[in-house]
């Protein structure tokens, strides 16, 4: 479904990613995991093409996503949840998801939308009202998560849903993830907290210093020797 | 017929209160017109007010909406100023109107006032499309930059002249000939300048209430969020930008109506008058950032304070020192602000808009706020 081939990104002089290629298929949940400046969120940016690539292709059922422009991959179904909550702090949980259905026209389908992510976090439900500014960290989290899906996207990019979230929250948010992921949805999940990351994915990369060093299926990766020493500190 | 939401008649309840007000002022000035202080005071301080409301609102729309520091509105003000002047005196010229009487002049008088809104959008669009690649303190350094640079344009223009229109090869008095109006025809036209500024407050109220209010509010509350929710954050900037600036121009328009001559001094970024960009954001921070009728009324606070300290009789009867002050009317300003903002730090209106529909609500809902702020210190008192 989402197929990267050979991208690279520079920042400035700086060689952000090297040759980063990745696919996901129809309905799987995949991770990327990684440790910090290896190129995990910058990677998320160039599929919503916040960041332009110097060369390599990001093809979405075929399309190509380096040549539209964020709006526009908004629109074939691809939604993003950006790291650090990205909340519109001064409208409400209700205002929020609207907002997240702004390329919808049809209020039938958007009202719909918002009653499926109620559905999936009825803690918004209760808090509809309320300023998203005013909710806890992982209330926002769950909003910003919930506005991604309020466009019906294909396929979900989520960055680091569980950063500064209490170990109770993380675990929520998680079960949520896969719970989203048994609805059907396609997931492309970046997480510093490989495990718990690997433990709900069907496949993961392991991202090292703007290379993809590693990738396979979850649950080898969780047995790997490199990896558990790296990343599940063991 | 299809019965109306609370949107529907908010909007009907306004339409007539205006309709009511605009008609009461249509009577007062024809029982009243042409008399005394009516004539010579009041008339021209609505006029005044009325480009300022407009001016003060159309920068709260890149300022409290859409969250961007722009610091040369006057620029743009300047742009509307001289198209509605020069294009009333090109019209004098060709002889469509004479002394400015007959259907055409209102017409003309119209047509100047669009013209200006128009050139002003088109020059704010030329400005935005670079300078909203820019963020904060940027973006303020290169409208202010703007603010500077269109004002040399002006002075260089050979049909504007040196000096304004006072000089130029357009050298005509814009009084004698143009748009300019005595106090004999502000009494005559001022339903003129209401209707303009009715109409302009409505289309910015109307803005900030859709889709694309919705839309600009999101890219103030978090850009890389409102990307994300598929807003083309670039095209709303630049849009609300030149949008801002065609309310600019069209108060500029009104502004050279006011006017015997034009000059470029009065669009100065600083200058001594109440005509400059840092006085219009003082009035947008005062009123209240995201609330257009809080701009509204910070504009009518505003000029009544310049129009005191500087006419008012009581002025004479207050100490040297005190009135030694007033001679820097910016110095009172800053005083006025700072005074605000350690009452109201987000203005007087906050992101709060008047309306009459929703009162009842809203003066039951501060008065409960102020209840629960007063018996939470009383606990606090008593437990302390």
């Amino acid at each position: 479904m989402l197929e990267i081939k050979d991208l690279n990104v520079f920042y400035g002089a700086i060689h952000a990613l090297k040759g980063v290629s990745l696919t996901v298929d129809e309905g799987e949940l995949v991770s990327l995991i990684g440790a910090n400046g290896a190129g995990k969120t910058t990677t998320l940016h160039t599929i919503s093409g916040l960041i332009t690539a110097s060369s390599g292709t990001v093809m979405l059922d075929g399309q190509d996503l380096q040549k539209a422009s964020p709006h526009r991959i908004i629109n074939m179904g691809l939604a993003h949840v950006p790291e650090g909550r990205h909340v519109f702090a001064r409208m409400t949980v209700e205002e929020n998801l609207r907002m997240g259905a702004y390329i919808l026209k049809d209020q039938k389908k958007i009202n719909e939308n918002l009653e499926k992510v109620y559905s999936h976090f009825p803690r918004l439900k209760e808090r509809w009202k309320q300023l998203a500014g005013t909710l806890s960290g992982g209330e926002q989290q769950m909003l910003a998560t919930g506005r991604a899906l309020m466009t019906d996207p294909r396929i979900v990019l989520m960055d680091e849903p569980s950063m500064g979230l209490s170990p109770l929250l993380v675990k929520e948010i998680f079960s949520i993830i896969q719970q989203l992921h048994d609805s059907g949805i396609t997931i492309l999940l970046v997480e510093q907290n490989a495990k718990m990351a690997l433990a709900i994915s069907d496949r993961a990369y392991v991202l090292e210093t703007g290379c993809i060093a590693m990738s396979g299926k979850a649950s080898e990766l969780a047995e790997d020797d490199r990896v558990r020493k790296a990343y599940l500190g063991a | 017929m299809k019965k109306l939401g609370r949107t529907g008649q908010g909007y009907l309840l306004n339409t007539i209160i205006i309709v009511l007000l605009f008609t009461a002022a249509q009577l007062v000035t024809a029982a009243f017109g042409g008399e005394g202080s009516f004539k010579l005071v009041l008339v021209p301080s609505i006029w005044q007010c009325c480009y300022l409301m407009i001016l003060a609102a159309s920068l709260n729309l890149v300022l409290g909406f859409l969250g961007q520091l722009s610091l040369g509105h006057c620029g743009f003000m300047a742009v509307g100023a001289y198209t509605a002047a020069l294009l009333s005196l090109a019209c004098e010229r060709a002889e469509l109107f004479k002394d400015k009487e007959g259907v055409v002049f209102i017409l003309v008088l119209f047509a100047c006032v669009l013209a200006a809104g128009i050139l002003s959008a088109l020059i704010g669009l030329l400005v935005g499309i670079p300078a909203l690649r820019l963020k904060g303190d940027y973006l303020a350094i290169i409208t202010l930059g703007f603010g500077m640079i269109i004002i040399n344009i002006i002075n260089n223009l050979p049909f504007c002249g040196q000096d304004g229109l006072a000089l130029g090869s357009a050298a005509a008095s814009l009084y004698k000939n143009g748009l300019g109006f005595g106090t004999k025809s502000k009494v005559e036209f001022l339903w003129a300048a209401l209707l303009v500024t009715i109409i302009s407050i409505t289309l910015m109220f109307m803005f900030v209430r859709s889709k694309y209010g919705r839309a600009i509010r999101a890219i103030r509350d978090d850009e890389i969020a409102a990307a994300a929710s598929g807003i083309n954050t670039s095209y709303y900037k630049v849009l609300t930008f030149a949008y801002s600036a065609f309310f600019a121009g069209v108060a500029g328009a009104l502004y050279s109506c006011t006017n015997a001559t034009l000059s470029t001094s009065s669009f100065a970024f600083t200058n001594g008058g109440i005509l400059n960009s840092t006085f219009i954001v003082v009035m947008v921070v005062l009123g209240g950032m995201g609330s257009i009728t809080g701009s509204v009324a910070a504009a009518v606070i505003m000029f009544f304070i310049n129009y005191q300290i500087k006419n008012g009789s009581w002025v004479d009867a207050l100490p040297a020192a005190v009135q030694a002050v007033f001679q820097y009317p910016m110095l009172v300003y800053a005083i006025v602000l700072i005074v605000v903002i350690m009452f109201r730090p987000r203005g007087i209106f906050g992101s709060y808009e008047f309306s009459l529909i929703n009162l009842k609500r809203d003066l039951k809902a501060a008065l409960e706020r102020r209840a629960a702020a007063r018996s939470e210190r009383k606990e606090a008192r008593s437990n302390g």
